[in-house]
């Protein structure tokens, strides 16, 4: 069987032993995790878990019914109709075109965060495939360290 | 009331209508043993093992179908707990386990006997919780209860902290639970419903595919029911011999690796798999393309994740296996012709007839399989039969003539070597008055043999027959068949004298090289009243048969020799 990513959304009562059941179980059941956000909903003591996963139809279908068997867990949406963003973080050493970066970055979502003395702290928010282009088109500016921020996702 | 969180532990373990919890002390948990010694609304047992407490619980819990509780403390109290929770959660049991924590100001620091008890048991319980508050123990007791019997049972541990135990709080005991997150699904869609009774009519070849769950949801009489209605051919896993009782004549047998002949045909023949509270286990299944290859499958599981999960299904029902079975009968009432299916009755007869359970019996050497039929005449229904795991356990399996669900206890899902004498303590504890042996093997009665004196002090007379073939005798059988008959490690003719070490613990022991010498023993150890060995010599190159290889398809199996009885 082919497998396909998917994006889900997992809302969980906000114990602090939830976030290790969730990984636990991707991690025994030999289901793979792309990446995985978490925060507080506002306003509840829920919070809501992102992972981006890979697999046929059946381990997704697995997932989502061991993730509805876990007590904590409200509720499991696999967005099909979704806004999906991720954020990176990226660092350039200070001799490169602080212009350039700023067109770049503009042209992803995003500008410059900070420039320091040796430094300059570009940010985007985007599409998780377009931030893929973006990191590929910084490499001409030789970027010291680049951070991912996990994709986040809201039904349309 | 006000009271400390030991006495909560108390009371809520006597309010859930425990009778018999299972458990050893140590530094962590010393407070709830104090409050232990001052209540008497249950007995404690001291076992010598924590493993033992856990697989005693999860005996009382099978043979009872109530929450089995037990208690230990931290650190190697706990860790000795987990293959008994691990144990439970593979075959559904419905368990609370209490351990003691260390103090919570002491959690991360790698402090005496302190080990992660909810990080280590979360793949192996149903859920489990670290108590932080003695305000909320309350209501994770009552919840931990709920939550092991409901749904899809299962173990539940609650690690409390000792500060947490010596704590006062105010106590109620809470009458409902509210678990937003935690609604199993228990009726079934009628829809969905309504499409598998119509394929059960128009199907040629139906074949009830019985499993534990039957069991775990009381369901026996409804099976047999829609069996008998229908003229409907069953099969049973493992997991559930008893529920449709060997007499049965539309019962074909266990199926599976160690399954019947024509258990196994009729599975690869069948055109519709009726599947109840069975989860395609792969002891089960053999090779999944040649699994039930002509059939449509009804499957009916308490457990979403258990369908869809090895094999498509055609007709998913999720619900109270009992429950959704009521209402097809339901609406099969009156619309099924019980001679429908007689052709099909006629092929699997004909399938029985020309390979029976059957093995070579001897005059030299008592075999294993003897034993076993044996005992099924001599306390047959009467009793409640505990198992080990190996090849006793299989043979156990195909020729005690079991009667009733919840008759037949034993470790299926994780196959435990250990497990049996110490859920026969359990099961005895529950039911005083009936028999309850123990068939086990040399090697697996080593594992928990301390618990003859748990056995010996609390005089709960449970007999181990133990089918002794020197040897790891499963693990043997697959090296003659699979690894040209290199014994690495399996030889186990140093032995023991199994006599003189029942005897050592206060109880009583029999060696048997007859079969005369063997009903001797048995109808001696009922009479006697003392746990007993029952230390059978029996041929020690027996093999289990039939066999389906590992991963071979179901209609492959290496069968007996055809010779008659
Ligand atoms: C705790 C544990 N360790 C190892 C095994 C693997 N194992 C399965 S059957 C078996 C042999 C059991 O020997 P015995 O109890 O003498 O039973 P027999 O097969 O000889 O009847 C072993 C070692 C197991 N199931 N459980
Ligand atoms: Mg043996």
């Amino acid at each position: 069987m082919e497998n396909v990513r998917r994006v889900i959304s997992v809302l969980v009562e906000n114990e602090s032993s939830v976030l290790s059941r969730i990984s636990g179980l991707f991690a025994g059941r030999g289901y793979n995790i792309e990446t995985l956000t978490v925060a507080p909903v506002p306003h509840s003591n829920l919070s809501n878990i992102t992972i981006v996963t890979k697999g046929s139809a059946r381990v997704l279908e697995q997932i989502t019914k061991q993730l509805h068997k876990l007590v904590p867990v409200y509720k499991v949406i696999e967005h099909n109709e979704m806004i999906e963003k991720e954020m990176v973080l990226i660092k350039f050493p200070i001799e490169q075109n602080l212009a350039d970066i700023q067109v770049l970055c503009g042209a992803y979502n995003g500008g410059i965060v900070n420039v320091g003395n040796d430094i300059i702290i570009g940010m985007v928010a985007d599409e998780p495939c377009r931030i893929a282009h973006f990191i590929e088109a910084t490499k001409r500016y030789n970027p010291i360290e680049i951070i991912r921020g996990g994709v986040v996702a809201i039904e349309r | 009331m006000k009271m400390n969180g030991a006495q909560m532990v108390c009371e809520a373990i006597i309010a859930e209508g425990v009778k018999t919890v299972f458990g050893y002390p140590g530094g962590a948990i010393m407070n709830v043993y104090d409050e232990i010694y001052k209540q008497d609304g249950f007995e404690h047992i001291l076992n010598r093992h924590e493993q033992a407490s856990v697989h005693a619980a999860d005996g009382y819990a099978r043979a009872t179908g109530e929450v089995g509780v037990a208690m230990v403390t931290s650190g190697p109290g706990f860790t000795n707990a987990v293959t008994g929770l691990a144990t439970a959660y593979m075959d559904s049991i419905p368990m609370v386990v209490i351990s003691g924590q260390v103090p919570l100001s002491l959690i991360g620091t790698d402090g005496f006997q302190e080990i992660d008890a909810v990080g280590i048991s979360r793949p192996c319980t149903k859920h489990n919780y670290l108590v932080r508050d003695v305000s909320d123990l309350p209501r994770i007791l009552k919840e931990a209860f709920h939550i092991a019997r409901t749904g899809r049972p299962g173990p539940v541990l609650i690690d409390i902290p000792k500060d947490i135990t010596a704590e006062f709080g105010d106590f109620v005991y809470p009458k409902d639970v509210n678990i937003p997150s935690y609604k199993p699904t228990y009726k079934g869609n009628n829809r969905q419903i309504d499409k598998a009774v119509e394929a059960i009519l128009k199907a040629k070849k139906p074949l009830l595919y019985i499993g534990g769950g039957v069991v775990l949801s009381d369901a026996s009489d409804l099976v047999r029911k829609l069996a008998e209605m229908g003229q409907i051919p069953a099969v049973e896993t493992l997991m559930a011999r008893g529920v449709m009782g060997a007499k049965n004549p539309l019962l074909q047998g266990m199926l599976g690796m160690h399954g019947n002949y024509s258990s196994n045909m009729a599975m690869s023949e069948t055109d519709l798999v009726i599947s109840l509270g069975a989860r395609f286990d792969d002891r089960v299944t053999g090779k999944l393309s040649e699994f039930a290859k002509y059939a449509d499958i009804i499957h009916i599981d308490i457990d979403p994740a258990n369908i869809g999960k090895l094999v498509d299904v055609d007709y998913p029902i999720v619900g109270d296996v009992k429950i959704v079975i009521e209402k097809i009968i339901n609406r099969l009432e009156g619309k099924i012709k019980p001679s429908r299916y007689s052709d099909w009755l006629e092929v699997l007869e004909r399938y029985d007839n020309l390979y029976p359970q059957s093995y070579v019996d001897s005059d030299e050497v008592i075999k294993p399989q003897w034993v076993i039929e044996r005992l099924g005449e001599l306390i047959g229904e009467k009793a409640i039969i505990t198992s080990d795991v190996g090849q006793h356990q299989m043979w156990a399996a195909q020729h005690y003539p079991f009667d009733r669900p919840r008759q037949w206890i034993n470790s299926g899902g994780l196959g435990t070597m250990g497990f049996g004498f110490p859920a026969a303590l359990g099961a005895k504890k529950a039911f005083p008055n009936k028999t309850v042996v123990n068939i086990t093997g040399d090697g697996s009665i080593l594992m928990n043999v301390q618990e003859l004196v748990t056995a010996s002090e609390y005089k709960i007379p449970v007999i181990n027959v133990i089918l002794n073939n020197h040897f790891l005798g499963m693990v043997r059988q697959w090296q003659t068949f699979f690894y040209e008959e290199r014994y690495s490690e399996t030889d186990l003719s140093f032995q023991p004298n199994f006599k003189a070490l029942a005897e050592a613990c206060h109880g009583i022991g029999y060696d048997v090289t007859t079969k005369a010498e063997f009903d001797e023993a048995i109808k001696d150890a009922i009479a006697k009243d003392k746990v007993a060995f029952v230390n059978v010599q029996v041929a020690r190159f027996e093999d289990v048969l039939p066999m389906v290889p590992a991963a071979g398809a179901l209609y492959n199996m290496m069968l007996p020799k055809k010779e008659a009885k």
